[in-house]
C-alpha cells in the first residue's frame, strides 16, 4: 500500500506495521500481530497443504491426524479476515488527509482473504478421521 | 422440564475435543490419551472454572486502562493528541462513515464486554449448579468462542494507522499504552473461552436423576 501526502511517499507492508509498532516501543503487540496476520494464517496454510497431500497417498501416513489436530488449534488465531477489516478501518480514517494507492498485496491479500474461508468451508476433517488408523490399546 | 440427561461421562465414555471420538477408558481417572487423533483426553478440562475465573478476573481490570489510555498519539506541528478507543469511534462517525463506526463499536467496545458479562455468567451458572437452558447456554458459548477473534480489529487498526501515518514533520502518529492492554483484554478472554469447558453446563442434573436414569 502506498501513501500520498503533499507530494510525500509512505507505503507499507503487514510486516512493515508491526515493525514499526516494534520501533515505537510496543514490542508485545507487534508480535502479537506479526503471530495473528503472518504466523498462524502461514502455518495454517503449510498444514493443510500438507494434510491434503497426505490424505491423498493410501495408506495415509500415521502422522496425519496429528497435524490435523495442530490445525484445529490454529484455527482460532490466524486472523487475515479481521487484519482485512483492520486495514479498511485505517484507510477509512487516513483517507480524509492523503490520497492511498492499493499496491499489488493489496490484490493478493484479498484473494487469500477470500479463499481461505473457503479452504475451511470445504475441508471436512472427519473425512481424514475416517482414514486416520488407530493407535493400538488406547 | 425434568432433565434426566444422560451424559457420556456418566456412561462411562470420554469424548475427544479434538476429533470429538467416543472412546470408553479403561482407568477413568487416567484416560490417557485419544486413540484417533493423539490428543490427551480429560473427562472435563481440569481445574475449568477456576482457570477461566482468573483470565476473566484478569481480562476485567484491563479492559479499564484499555479503555481510559489512549492507543494512538497523533503528532502534527500543531501538538500532540492522544485517541482512545471512544475517540476513534467518534472520529469514524463525526467524519462520515457510521457503518465502520458501528463495526469498531461492536468489534472493540461491545464484545469484549459481552463475552466477559458471558463468561461470568456461565460460570456463575455452572457453579450454581442450574439447570435451566443449558441448550441456550451451551449455545452463548458457541458465540463467545466463535466472535471472540473479531475484538482484535481495533490492534489491527492501530498498527496500520501508525505504520502508514509516519509523514514526518507533517504528521505521525504512535501507539500509545492502551493498545497493550487492548489486546490483552482479547487474549485473556480468547484463552477464558478456550478453557472453559461446555461440558460442564450439562454435569449440573442432580445425583438422585443420574442414580434414576
Amino acid at each position: 500500500m502506498q501513501l500520498r501526502v503533499a507530494g510525500r511517499f509512505a507505503s507499507t507492508t503487514i510486516a512493515g506495521g508491526a515493525f514499526e509498532m516494534w520501533l515505537q516501543g510496543q514490542r508485545v503487540t507487534s508480535v502479537l500481530v506479526v503471530f495473528c496476520a503472518v504466523l498462524a494464517p502461514a502455518a495454517y496454510l503449510l498444514l493443510m497443504l500438507t494434510i491434503l497431500l497426505a490424505a491423498r497417498r493410501s495408506p495415509m501416513p500415521q502422522w496425519t491426524g496429528e497435524l490435523v489436530r495442530w490445525l484445529t488449534h490454529l484455527q482460532v488465531w490466524s486472523m487475515l479476515e479481521v487484519v482485512m477489516l483492520g486495514i479498511l478501518v485505517a484507510l477509512t480514517k487516513i483517507a480524509e488527509l492523503a490520497t492511498v494507492d492499493p499496491g499489488i498485496g493489496m490484490y493478493a491479500f484479498g484473494a487469500v482473504v477470500m479463499l481461505i474461508p473457503a479452504v475451511m468451508v470445504n475441508f471436512d476433517a472427519r473425512e481424514i478421521w475416517l482414514r486416520v488408523r488407530w493407535t493400538e490399546g488406547g | 422440564m425434568s432433565s434426566r440427561v444422560m451424559t457420556a461421562a456418566r456412561a462411562g465414555f470420554v469424548s475427544c475435543e479434538t476429533c470429538h471420538l467416543l472412546s470408553r477408558p479403561a482407568n477413568r481417572l487416567e484416560p490417557g490419551f485419544c486413540p484417533r487423533c493423539g490428543e490427551k483426553l480429560e473427562i472435563r478440562r481440569p481445574a475449568s472454572i477456576e482457570t477461566t475465573w482468573a483470565l476473566v478476573a484478569a481480562a476485567a481490570i484491563c479492559y479499564i486502562p484499555a479503555n481510559v489510555l489512549p492507543v494512538l498519539n497523533t503528532t502534527t506541528p500543531a501538538g500532540s493528541e492522544g485517541d482512545t478507543i471512544m475517540g476513534g469511534v467518534v472520529y469514524l462517525y463525526t467524519s462520515g462513515s457510521w457503518p465502520l463506526a458501528l463495526m469498531v463499536l461492536i468489534a472493540s467496545v461491545m464484545i469484549p464486554l459481552g463475552k466477559l458479562v458471558s463468561l461470568a455468567y456461565l460460570l456463575i451458572s455452572v457453579q450454581r449448579g442450574s439447570i435451566k437452558s443449558s441448550r441456550e447456554r451451551t449455545r452463548l458459548y458457541r458465540m463467545v468462542v466463535f466472535i471472540g477473534r473479531w475484538s482484535m480489529l481495533d490492534v489491527f487498526v492501530d498498527t496500520f494507522t501508525v505504520a502508514m501515518v509516519q509523514l514526518q514533520p507533517l504528521m505521525s502518529v504512535a501507539p500509545g499504552p492502551g493498545v497493550v492492554f487492548f489486546a490483552a483484554v482479547v487474549v485473556l478472554t480468547m484463552l477464558a473461552a478456550e478453557s472453559f469447558d461446555p461440558r460442564l453446563i450439562w454435569d449440573s442434573t442432580k445425583t438422585d436423576e443420574l442414580a434414576l436414569g
